[in-house]
Parts: C-alpha cells; sequence; structure tokens
C-alpha cells in the first residue's frame, strides 16, 4: 500500500467505528461510554480527512472539504477505478 | 440532504479470473433483496415511522445501504470493464452486452429490471420495521450463497463483510421494533 492507501485505509477504519457507534446510538441513545467513544472517533476522524484533503484532493463535495489547490474534485480515480 | 464521500465504504479488490461471478452480483444490485431496494426500503419508510429511534435508524442503515450498492457496482464494474463481447458472453451476460454493452444495470442476474414491487411500506411500524428484519436476514442468505460460489480471496472479503453489516442491521431492527412497542403499550395507558 502506497502513503494514500495507507491514509485512505485509517479513515475508513475509523468511519467504520463512527457508522457502527453511530447505528448502536440510534437506539442506545442514553449510552454514555458509547457516546464518548463515538466523539473520540469523530475528533479523529476530522484530523484525518484534513490530512487526506489537503495531500490527496477533497474527499467530499458541496464545500465539506476545502479544495485548496486548484478544483481537484474531479480528479480520479473514482472509487469504483 | 445527501453529500458524498469520494471513497468506498470498505475496500474491494477482485481478481481478473471469475468473471460469472458479476452476472451472479447482479443479485445484489437490483434484485429482490439486493442493496438498491434495501437503501430505497428504508429510506421510503422512515417517514412514517412514530419514533425518533427509528427515523434515525431507517435514515442512517438507508445511507449505509447506498455504499453497499456502490460496492457491488464496484465489483461488477472490475469484473466487465474490459471484457470483450465474447467474454460477456462466456460469463452469461451475452443479452446485457446486446442491449448495452459493457454498461451496469440494475437488474437481478436474469436481466430483470429491479421494480419499487421488492419493497413494502405499510406505515404500520411493526409490520414494516418486521419486514426489515425478513429483508435483512434474506440477504445475509444471498450473500451466504454468493461466498460459496467463488474462490476468489477479495471478492469473498468484500462479501463477507457486506455479509456481517446485514447481521447487525437485523440486530438494530430488532431494537428499533422492541422500542416502538414499548412506545406503542405506552401509549395505550395515557
Amino acid at each position: 500500500m502506497n502513503d494514500k492507501e495507507i491514509l485512505l485505509r485509517s479513515i475508513q477504519e475509523v468511519e467504520f467505528a463512527l457508522l457502527e457507534l453511530n447505528l448502536y446510538l440510534d437506539t442506545h441513545r442514553y449510552d454514555r461510554l458509547a457516546l464518548m467513544e463515538y466523539n473520540y472517533y469523530a475528533q479523529n476522524l476530522m484530523m484525518l480527512k484534513y490530512n487526506f484533503d489537503m495531500k490527496y484532493g477533497p474527499l467530499m463535495n458541496f464545500g465539506f472539504s476545502p479544495s485548496v489547490d486548484g478544483w481537484r474534485w474531479i480528479e480520479g480515480p473514482w472509487p469504483w477505478e | 440532504m445527501w453529500v458524498y464521500e469520494k471513497k468506498l465504504q470498505y475496500p474491494v479488490k477482485v481478481g481478473k479470473c471469475d468473471m460469472r461471478m458479476a452476472k451472479y452480483l447482479y443479485t445484489q444490485y437490483g434484485g429482490p433483496d439486493g442493496e438498491l431496494g434495501a437503501a430505497i426500503r428504508y429510506l421510503n419508510q422512515r417517514y412514517t415511522m412514530p419514533t425518533n429511534e427509528a427515523k434515525g435508524l431507517l435514515t442512517d442503515i438507508g445511507t449505509e445501504e447506498l455504499a453497499h450498492v456502490e460496492m457491488i457496482c464496484t465489483m461488477i464494474y472490475q469484473l466487465t470493464k474490459d471484457a470483450t463481447p465474447q467474454q460477456m458472453e462466456e460469463a452469461g451476460l451475452g443479452t446485457n452486452y446486446a442491449i448495452r454493452a459493457n454498461a451496469l444495470f440494475p437488474a437481478d442476474p436474469n436481466g430483470v429490471p429491479w421494480t419499487a414491487s421488492y419493497i413494502q411500506a405499510h406505515s404500520d411500524p411493526v409490520t414494516d420495521l418486521t419486514e426489515n428484519m425478513a429483508a435483512e436476514q434474506k440477504a445475509r442468505a444471498a450473500y451466504e450463497n454468493l461466498i460459496s460460489m467463488t474462490d476468489d480471496h477479495g471478492m469473498r472479503d468484500a462479501l463477507k463483510f457486506l455479509r456481517e453489516r446485514e447481521v447487525v442491521h437485523f440486530q438494530r431492527f430488532g431494537e428499533a421494533l422492541r422500542i416502538v412497542q414499548e412506545y406503542q403499550a405506552a401509549k395505550k395507558i395515557f
């Protein structure tokens, strides 16, 4: 794996933890421990995504990622490629 | 409102050698218990759910199912993108090629187009959530069928991930159902 793939893989891992915690919290909204974990990983994800956006271009559209170095949103490869 | 993330939910790495799986994978794209049906089922049912837990869960699982549609389409695309007409025919996709060459289409492995009649919505939340639990089990069984049909390591890995997700969704829908039933019971008292 190259550096981009390693960073993307950690984003996928942290997002997976967050998705799991999100679905769990949907039906266990008063679980404080799960909520703490959710907020911990959310912080983590923000930093990972910022790193990715700066190095490899925006991960998200519609302003959820900055596009500092020209309009890089349309650069390939796309996820299915 | 939805936003797109330019990445897959889980990495998909399929080898080129098992092209006949492309045809079978169509069951999880446009088949009766596929990912597209799941996404539409949940995102359509959420409007008439009585509890915030159920509204949230259907929104979130419906959104996750769209990411699964993308994973399945990526697998099919990876398998078929460079296929010649003859290779498509050998993989059982000759009729697909005749109509639309190597394009993807939301249909089942027999080419039957996806239809809204694959989903249900009755406004009764117990009915809808029970339908969803059954749908998750049907999709789990379909993934087990698909896993048993290939020895491609990358494909099996992605299919196993998707199978696990069906198990988790079934669990969460069961919890949402219990919360809805408690809500209905509490309403009768007051």
